[in-house]
């Protein structure tokens, strides 16, 4: 009978669980995220249901998957989470900030174990005994004080023991596995007498459920109102009792040693034993049928009569063959019959590598540089004669620009990827430093090339942390300068022209102008009263400019800002600083939105032609000799609208040979970078374009004043300006 | 061929009932909640349903009894997958036309053998 039931099983049996590990990690890792982010959003007064059950079915269905796919762990510390979850969903325990607390915690932890799974078991554990134990507590009605630290330690050395589960195996045999633990004790747990005795079959549960635990062996009753349960564990009673107080009382339960330890069930039966009690939990007959031929597999049932049901079953082969579902079954490759998946709901993205998006991104430029080729030369052609080829020749131009976008618009993920992190870290953080914080993001759809996105993250992330440690005040302080007690932090994107612009804001103490200024002297640094605010601004990217009285762990050892600011402009992008003492400060980073490809303006020096950043022109004009100053050393300003700035005579930086001085007209670009701006005296102008941008220094080597190449219609290599290089080097 | 609809919020598992039933030879049409498994199952032909219990928008309970209330899913069989194993929720399932459960977790021959047993 066992084995007709093998064969007919077929292929079916032999699953190899790791081929779905890959799809678990993810959907666990966006379920913690998910929960991790309703935690957050909580208001812990008016909690509704739907979001307490948002956050329960996140643990559920990572506890669900985990336990299915072997990772006991992770099972463990999930089903903790979703008991005291479950507890708050049905209104038993009203949410504190402590259960937050340790939900936050543990879903970092089951991140940790995640991880470690995912590299296939190596690395450091995360601890998570203190966690279970923190949880069970306060899932007990409980609260979490000092008091029970001793507690605590010996929970995690029990369990920590388990811990050494053998890795995932490929059938759910994880129960059965199990190396022969130290200290296993054989139990003979007596519950009752209780007026329901079903009550107590929720420890079965408790044993079914929570891996590790141990496994309940036999168990038989002499009275009717007393349950009474043989159980192999290595936890100690007080564990033991600790966990049953969720379903009956301490008093109730009585664990004796049990008095032959030596007939332990042989394993081969795992946790989904349902015992020989009385209560027969599996079937629902009206009228069960004298000796019970219904006797199902463990751990499922068939509601007798109810629709649907077989009429005919075969109770003995389904009693051989859950001795069957233990048996470990090798991998091997499924019968690839015919399998028609509906359309799923999560096909709407894929993952794709991002060095194929690249290559994607680089013929793309390629392509775009042909076409500007052949628009470059087609531009002499008659047009009464080759009307179609030109009619052509615009087709090709505006597809290849759609193209072009569609293929950049790959790359750009929104600005949501970096925000959601500092909700948790400020929460964190603000609760470390006693402040009220409260963050606001706007803009969080704005989309940026995922390459700025990765390297934006560490400044932003700084700047944020600033903000709450020196920028927002302790909440009395607040309240006797008259603000609200909570301090809003706001983090901003949107774009402005080509550029994305990202705003740091926060309501607090601001900078004292006066404090910077004769920090500044202190450090030897040249400075005046006369600076402007933003010159004063700017000195705290001095490398090791710091004027935080108290060096907290958090921020204020005077590294940093210099290091933000570096970030950003080798990203292209700049740094302002607005603030004002006692109302606040503002932060604002401005980036180019890919690195890929830029909008340029091309000039003409000589004969050759280079590329300045569009997003840095000002303006340009055709200049009178008269309002070209020299000043000493030979250095030259111009005076525009009653405001001078110096000058960079292009030709003679790059010492490009004129050979035609009547070129020489006078046409001045102006330029702006950190917050300076400087006229570049170039021969012509010759247009705008958008260019790809290739970097020099991978494919040759670091030019000062030059931030890469291009390659132009005419198949010549063109040089793209490093403006913030020339605006610093006018101040010289 | 025998057609099974499997509902899951979780890819995770849905893939795994799929991939283990389509690999004994069932064909197996997936959905992700039980609303869009209702409006799967309505106008098409199953032989057995496998509903996960806890999902977003409509549960495996409800889905259980909007199901037994279509004329068409009267007497298919409807199998929960459930964590949830205690008598409550048995109760529950049985009240609302489910033909039987599994608890969750199970290993594909479990489910299997169960699935044997129900559609005969």
């Amino acid at each position: 009978m066992s084995e007709m039931h093998q064969e007919s099983t077929g292929s079916g049996d032999s699953i190899d669980l790791s081929q779905f590990y890959q799809i678990f990690f993810e959907e666990a890792g966006e379920n913690l995220d998910l929960m991790e982010q309703m935690l957050l959003n909580l208001k812990l007064e008016e909690a509704d249901d739907e979001e307490l059950n948002g956050i329960f079915r996140c643990a559920h269905s990572v506890k669900g998957g985990a336990a299915t796919f072997g990772f006991a762990d992770v099972a463990e510390l999930t089903h903790q989470m979703e008991s005291l979850l479950d507890k708050l969903r049905r209104h038993e325990l009203q949410p504190n900030s402590q259960m937050v607390d340790v939900l936050l915690e543990s879903a970092d932890a089951s991140r940790g174990l995640l991880a470690r799974h995912q590299a296939g078991g190596t690395g450091e554990s995360p601890p998570t005994a203190d966690l279970v134990h923190r949880i069970s507590v306060l899932a007990s009605g409980g609260s979490l004080a000092p008091s029970q630290a001793p507690a605590v330690v010996q929970v995690a050395q029990s369990i920590s023991s388990q811990k050494e589960l053998p890795m995932p195996s490929s059938s759910m045999s994880m129960a059965i596995e199990k190396p022969s633990v130290q200290g296993l004790r054989s139990l003979e747990i007596r519950i009752g007498p209780l007026d329901k005795p079903e009550q107590a079959d929720a420890v079965l549960e408790l044993f079914r459920d929570i891996a590790g635990l141990g496994k309940i062996v036999a168990s038989a009753s002499d009275q009717e109102d007393v349950r009474v349960f043989a159980v192999e564990t290595t936890s100690s009673n007080d564990d033991l009792l600790d966990l049953f107080e969720f379903h009956v009382s301490r008093a109730l339960v009585s664990i004796q040693v049990a008095k032959d330890s030596g007939t332990s069930a042989p394993a081969g039966y795992g946790f989904f034993d349902v015992p020989d009690t009385h209560v027969e939990p599996v079937s629902y007959a009206d009228d069960p049928p004298p000796g019970a031929p219904l006797a199902p597999l463990p751990g499922f049932g068939i509601f007798d009569g109810s629709p649907g049901a077989p009429v005919a079953r075969d109770a003995e082969g389904s009693a051989q063959a859950s001795a069957l579902s233990g048996t470990k079954v090798t991998p091997a490759t499924a019968g690839a019959k015919a399998v028609v998946p509906a359309a799923q709901a999560e096909a709407a993205t894929i993952r794709v590598a991002i060095s194929k998006v690249d290559q994607l991104i680089n013929l793309v430029g390629e392509l775009v540089i042909t076409q500007a080729m052949l628009a470059q030369n087609s531009r002499a052609l008659d047009p009464a004669v080759y009307q179609q080829m030109l009619v052509g020749l615009a087709d090709l131009d505006r597809n290849t620009r759609d193209l072009q976008e569609s293929v950049m618009s790959i790359r750009m993920i929104p600005m949501s990827i970096v925000f959601s992190r500092f909700p948790r870290m400020l929460r964190d953080l603000a609760g470390k430093l006693g402040k009220k914080v409260e963050f606001v993001t706007q803009g969080e759809a704005t989309e940026l090339d995922k390459g700025l996105v990765e390297k934006i993250t560490d400044p932003l992330t700084h700047l944020v942390r600033n903000s709450c440690d020196h920028g927002i005040e302790m909440p009395a302080d607040r309240l006797a300068a008259g603000k609200p007690e909570i301090g809003t932090i706001t983090l901003s994107a949107a774009h402005q022209g080509g550029s994305i612009v990202i705003e740091v804001r926060d309501d607090g103490r601001g900078m004292s102008r006066e404090k910077i200024l004769s920090k500044a002297r202190e450090r030897g640094l040249d400075v005046s009263d006369q600076m402007t605010d933003s010159e004063v601004w700017q000195l705290i990217f001095a490398p090791g400019f710091s004027t935080a009285d108290v060096v907290t762990d958090v921020s204020g050892r005077g590294v940093g800002m210099d290091v933000v600011k570096r970030n950003i402009t080798a990203l292209n992008g700049t740094v302002e600083i607005d603030s004002a003492e006692g109302f606040g400060m503002k932060v604002s980073v401005r980036l180019p939105l890919t690195l890929a490809i830029m909008d340029g303006m091309s000039v003409g020096i000589g004969n050759e032609v280079y590329l300045l950043p569009l997003s840095s022109v000002i303006e340009s004009f055709q200049v009178d000799e008269s309002a070209v100053n020299t000043v000493g050393q030979g250095a030259q300003l111009v005076k525009v609208r009653e405001e001078y700035m110096p000058v960079i005579e292009m030709e003679k930086l790059f010492q490009v040979p004129r050979f035609n001085s009547d070129k020489c007209n006078g046409i001045m670009v102006v330029i702006e970078a950190d917050g300076s701006r400087v006229a570049l005296l170039v021969d012509e102008l010759l247009g705008q374009q958008q260019v790809v941008v290739k970097n020099l220094e991978s494919n040759y080597r670091k030019v000062p004043n030059v931030s890469g190449a291009t390659i132009l219609g005419d198949g010549k290599v063109a040089l793209i300006l490093d403006t913030a290089a020339l605006v610093r080097r006018s101040r010289h | 061929m025998t057609r099974i609809l499997a509902v899951d919020d979780s890819p995770s598992m849905r893939k795994m009932v799929a991939f283990t039933l389509s690999g004994a030879g069932y064909q197996v049409v997936e959905a992700v909640d039980g609303l869009d498994a209702y409006e799967k199952a309505v106008g098409q032909t199953f032989d057995l349903v496998l509903t996960d219990q806890n999902m977003p928008r409509l549960d495996g309970l409800g889905l259980t009894r909007k199901l037994r209330e279509h004329p068409q899913f009267k007497t298919v069989p409807i199998l929960m997958l459930t964590t949830e194993s205690s008598d409550l929720m048995k109760q529950a399932g049985r009240a609302a036309g489910a033909t039987g459960w599994l608890v969750k977790p199970f290993d594909p021959t479990r489910l299997l053998e169960v699935i044997k047993k129900v559609i005969c």
